[in-house]
């Protein structure tokens, strides 16, 4: 199934595109969309856990499971303000 | 829209008091010359728009469940600021002062803790880099 994940900031230059259309199993959860970011991007990979996550705009737990369509983003440290 | 691109539009935000009201709590972020001892010419905030929005509307509306007498208003600057200029803006008002502030305090908290909103500091040199306020506390 295809979800439609977008880059902020920091990861977005990290990973070099500000969003992608991605192709993921059905039962993906965040958690697991997240160590496949970290085989591409080494920046990544040196989070102990998964940064939050919003999935349709809103924020979920990393254990969320994806469904198709779904709009992803994984959040570095916001700094409103 | 709690979002703007342009200066942030203090009337608008200064709404039409009721006539029970008796304060006003104005509360302005003002892009600063340093942090962490790097001086700071000038701050790129960058957001998560549809999400900001989002999520700017529901501590509007957990902060009129948490203070009843309150009504408040919000906006946040994206784009490019210079030293002095306002970045976020927050305007309570209600019948008594106590309310006010505590209402204008717990907002400003609240947004800089959720909403999808970054900053990367341009300094003198021409280096950048992108502010992380979880850094040195993990």
């Amino acid at each position: 199934m295809k979800i439609r994940l977008l880059h902020f900031a920091s990861f977005r230059e990290a990973i070099g595109r500000d969003e992608e259309s991605r192709e993921v199993a059905e039962g993906t959860r965040v958690s697991e969309l997240w160590s496949a970011l970290g085989g591409e991007v080494p920046l990544f990979r040196r989070f102990p856990s998964p940064p939050p996550a919003a999935v349709n705009r809103e924020y979920v737990p990393a254990d969320t499971v994806l469904r198709e369509g779904d709009e992803v983003a994984f959040l570095p440290p916001v700094a409103g303000g | 829209m709690y979002l703007t691109a342009s200066p942030i539009d203090l009337p608008a935000l200064l709404l039409e008091s009721r006539p029970s009201d008796g304060a006003l709590c104005l509360f302005l972020g003002v892009v600063r010359n340093e942090n962490d001892g790097l001086p700071t010419t000038s701050i790129q905030y960058e957001a998560y728009g549809p999400m900001a929005e989002a999520e700017m509307a529901r501590i509007a509306d957990a902060l009129a469940r948490d203070f009843p007498t309150v009504r408040i208003r919000m906006q946040h600057r994206v784009g490019l600021l210079s030293v002095g200029e306002a970045s976020v803006a927050i305007a309570a008002v209600s019948p008594h002062r106590a309310e006010a502030f505590a209402a204008c305090r717990a907002a400003i908290d609240r947004v800089k803790a959720t909403v999808p909103i970054w900053k990367k500091e341009f300094h003198p040199d021409g280096s950048s880099g992108w502010v992380d306020p979880t850094a040195g506390t993990q």
